[in-house]
């Protein structure tokens, strides 16, 4: 099978249509039967920043970013002097010589636009014309794509642009099939982090959803919103985080299986609310899409600097789960995996995403409905005898659930003051030491329970090894793309990519780490984040630390020579990695 | 006399005693909540108490129905997400004025304009006294309090004319030395189809020696003695903005207008509290949204 991938940057100011046109050739490439992986470079700004997309496609799964491109799509002039400098040996630049040359040494397409078609809004069309072209992608897939999204303007809107497409195939034909990708009759589909969450929590049986917009996790947001009056989930957006998850956790109490999504500085907001949620036992998924931070951070960029702040939210000590899912198609089945959980412990369950996992769409074969069923845990009214007790104490720290509407003999009051087995509180002018002390027992031997359902972490590749990286969350994509091209290059690398974040495999990893030959952390975030969490569970430190805290996710090129060095035994302790291409260039 | 009949007793008495201080305003609230729950004959497992915190915020503990007694200031976002997924229950909100509109007064506006179906009584004692007596939203300027010994130099806030502003479509006001008076006005802020706000003039013994029994008394007038028309905005908002010798009680403003209901959007479904099964998507629904994305 030709594996190659072929990466097509589409460049150009915010607004000349880089998303749209990037997804639209990344459909017709899926519905191809091609694997597809595009990764968004935008700015805050909605008209005039500076915005591209890179496209890849290839017979093989995607999963990462790249940093060299076979064509250049510049939807303006400005994008071709900012990117001329990563092409590929044979790279083909396409572009509208109405306003600019191609520069020397580079092969170009350049496409007369305003000979070409009347109205210069087409040239996005004539240019995936030539991309089609280059590629081998049939013109009749991109025909009904365009049907698709042209199909409620006129006929001649249609013609028009059809018309377009076949143009720029034309001015391609000299280098038809220079880049030519194996189609097949499949059809992939293609999804985002966020709408594998939502996704998955529709499937889960979310029937509460609420949030405040805030980049990168408003997709899951939208994808709720666009689907909430058929599938009949009650879809909120508050004033704000506190009222986000204050409201959910009001829904959860009433019944209704509930989730939020933000990012950092939303979380933040809602971190009290955490703690409310595992005082009253109330189940609840709260999802942290994290940016680049602190503060506003750099809001449309990614990183994975939050986890300190997940595993610290709120005040005193309480139980909870975390889990930190891999890869788009893990966001859908961990998603579910969290509801259960939040469910039969009566606790929250915290999820950690990034800009990078939730915002790329990538092709997948296929999605299973199947493979988790809901389980909404333990129900009062089974063994009616006796009084009710919402907070009976048992051996496993869960106490069986009642809901308002419920008969009369379970009415209970939720205390967000610490209580007895009857809800009661244990504050104020009643003062009962006692009591507080099983209550905290109480809850916390819930954890013991909730460590033996964490899902396992994921080793990638081979068990022996000379050397192996460690990674986590949406991490696990460039860490499988490393140990491929290890494996392709005759080395011994194995990757240990973790995704319960806490309660923490402790045993497992360090099992792992112990008996590794060498070890290099690799985290998108400054400080080592994760490298501390398990020498904090493990006792084991990590030597060498591969980090990338500039925005962008790592990418196999530049990421690859750290793996080579400490392979040679020659990585420092700490590695720090700067995108090589950084639209602002390291001066200093 | 024949109505009374047919009235069920209904038992709201919860095993907790109140803990507040002898004659706190809020003993009067507890009963007027009971009674007013009785007379409109609502079930204590159909009827949701939900608080923040300060010592009125304690009632759903000591009130025999479904309760959930939440963080400062976030009463209202709890009762939102109640009712939203279980439209049948029927949700009271109670709280202070610290916790209502002091730290919880952004959820406040925007549960008026929604025009959420919850009740929301405020017992407004016009300090804070759970943490010791320091001042509050509603404290009047010059009030001393420990952390205010020259005086308060802020304007306090005026809840009536804020909730009129904001949207709200019944506004009223109470008094706990009037307990009777009040029971009726809650019934009517329950009875009423949208967000319902009852201000309770609800003295605190021991820390607002200037805001007391006494000195309601002296300045209460009852609104539906004086030829109110609370269908009449200006008439309303002139009425919340009288402040001094006399202080006006009863209903100041009610209106209609839709009621925020997301479960109508989706009228054919199980109301979010109520849906259960094992996969949250049927087969077909499962498929058309897995197609969506080809």
């Amino acid at each position: 099978m030709n594996s190659k991938i072929v990466d097509i940057w589409i460049a150009g100011a915010a607004g000349d249509g880089v998303q749209s046109t990037s997804e639209m050739l990344a459909k017709i490439a899926a519905r191809c039967g091609l694997h597809v992986y595009i990764y968004n470079s935008y700015q805050s700004a909605i008209r005039g920043g500076y915005v591209y997309a890179q496209i890849r496609i290839s017979a093989k799964k995607i999963r990462t970013p790249s940093d060299r491109w076979d064509i250049l799509v510049a939807l303006n002039t400005d994008s071709i002097e900012r990117h001329k400098g990563w092409v590929k040996k044979e790279g083909v630049l396409i572009f509208n010589c109405d306003r600019a040359k191609a520069p020397g040494g580079l092969t170009g397409i350049g496409i007369p636009i305003s000979e070409v078609v009347s109205n210069p809004l087409m040239q996005n069309t004539v240019f995936l014309g030539a991309a089609c072209a280059l590629t081998g992608l049939p013109l009749e897939k991109f025909e009904k794509a365009i049907l698709e999204v042209f199909g409620k303007k006129s006929q001649e809107v249609k013609d028009a642009n059809l018309k377009a497409a076949k143009e720029g195939a034309g001015r391609a034909k000299s280098l038809a099939g220079r880049f030519k990708l194996p189609v097949s009759d499949k059809s992939h589909i293609l999804i985002t982090g966020n709408q594998a969450l939502a996704f998955g929590a529709a499937e889960g049986g979310v029937r509460f959803y609420s949030a405040y917009p805030m980049t990168p996790a408003s997709g899951v947001l939208h994808w709720m919103a666009d689907h909430a009056a058929k599938l009949g989930i009650c879809v909120m957006q508050a004033e704000d985080e506190i009222s986000v998850i204050n409201m959910a956790i009001g829904a959860s109490f009433a019944g209704a299986r509930s989730m939020v999504a933000t990012s950092g500085g939303g979380f933040a907001l809602m971190t009290e609310a955490v703690g409310l949620a595992a005082m009253t036992e109330t189940p609840l998924v709260a999802i942290n899409v994290c940016r680049a931070g602190p503060s506003t951070g750099v809001p449309t960029k990614t990183e994975q600097g939050d986890l300190w702040q997940v595993l610290g939210a709120g005040q005193g000590d309480y139980p909870k789960a975390v889990i930190a899912p891999l890869d788009v198609e893990d966001c859908f089945y961990m998603v579910q995996h969290s509801l259960n959980l939040a469910d039969r412990y009566q606790i929250p369950v915290l999820m950690i995403s990034d800009l990078l996992l939730s915002e790329h769409n990538e092709t997948l074969e296929a999605l299973d409905p199947k493979r988790i069923k809901i389980d909404r845990g333990e129900w009062a009214g089974t063994n009616g005898a006796g009084q009710f007790l919402r907070y009976l104490y048992t051996p496993g720290g869960v106490s069986p659930r009642a809901k308002p509407g419920m008969p009369d003999q379970y009415i209970f009051t939720a205390a967000s003051d610490d209580h007895r087995e009857s809800g009661t509180l244990i504050s104020d002018v009643d003062t009962d030491p006692v009591e507080r002390k099983k209550m905290m027992e109480k809850r916390m031997r819930k954890m013991e329970g909730i460590l033996k359902e964490m899902p396992p972490n994921v080793l990638i590749g081979e068990p022996k090894a000379d050397l192996t990286l460690v990674g986590w969350g949406s991490g696990c994509g460039i860490l499988t793309e490393l140990v491929a091209r290890a494996k392709e290059e005759g080395k011994k690398v194995n990757a240990l990519a973790i995704r319960s974040v806490w309660p923490f495999l402790s045993k497992e990893v360090a099992g792992v780490l112990t008996k590794a030959k060498g070890v290099m952390m690799i985290e998108n975030n400054f400080t080592g984040q994760m490298a501390k969490l398990i020498r904090q569970e493990t006792g084991f430190e990590i030597p060498h630390l591969c980090l990338k805290y500039d925005g962008e996710p790592f990418y196999l090129e530049s990421t690859w020579p750290m793996v080579q060095k400490a392979l040679k035994g020659k990585a420092q302790a700490r590695e720090v990695i700067l995108t090589p291409y950084g639209l602002a260039e390291d001066k200093g | 006399m024949a109505e009374l009949t047919v009235i069920k007793e209904l038992n709201f008495k919860s095993e907790t005693k109140p803990d507040w201080c002898p004659s706190c305003g809020d003993f009067a609230v507890l009963s007027g909540l009971i009674k007013a729950l009785t007379k409109l004959q609502i079930e204590p497992k159909d009827a949701v108490t939900v608080s923040g915190i300060g010592c009125s915020s304690n009632l759903p503990g000591f009130i025999r129905t479904y309760g959930y007694h939440s963080l400062h200031g976030r009463s209202i976002p709890v009762a939102t997400g109640v009712k939203l997924a279980n439209p049948n229950l029927k949700v009271v909100v109670t709280g202070g004025d610290g916790d209502g509109y002091g730290i919880g007064v952004g959820h406040f506006i925007h549960a008026l304009r929604r025009n959420i179906d919850l009740t929301y009584l405020v017992m407004n004692n016009q300090v804070y006294g759970l943490t010791t007596g320091q001042v509050s939203p509603t404290s009047e300027i010059g009030y001393q309090t420990k952390t205010t010994p020259q005086g308060n130099l802020e304007q306090p806030i005026n809840p009536l004319a804020l909730a009129i502003a904001g949207g709200a479509t019944f506004v009223a006001r109470a008094f706990s030395g009037d307990p009777n008076h009040m029971a009726e006005v809650i019934a009517q802020a329950i009875e009423h189809k949208g967000f319902a706000l009852v201000d309770i003039f609800s003295p605190c013994v021991t820390f607002n020696k200037v805001n007391t029994y006494e000195f309601f008394r002296k300045r209460v007038l009852k609104l539906e003695e004086a030829g109110h028309d609370p269908a009449n905005l200006q008439q309303a908002m002139e009425k919340a903005l009288m402040w001094g010798d006399k202080i006006p009680l009863g209903v100041f403003w009610r209106t209609e207008r839709a009621v925020f209901d997301q479960a109508k959007l989706s009228k054919d479904l199980p109301y979010p509290a109520d849906w259960s099964g094992q996969h949250g998507l049927d087969d077909k629904t499962f498929n058309n949204l897995l197609a969506e994305l080809r």
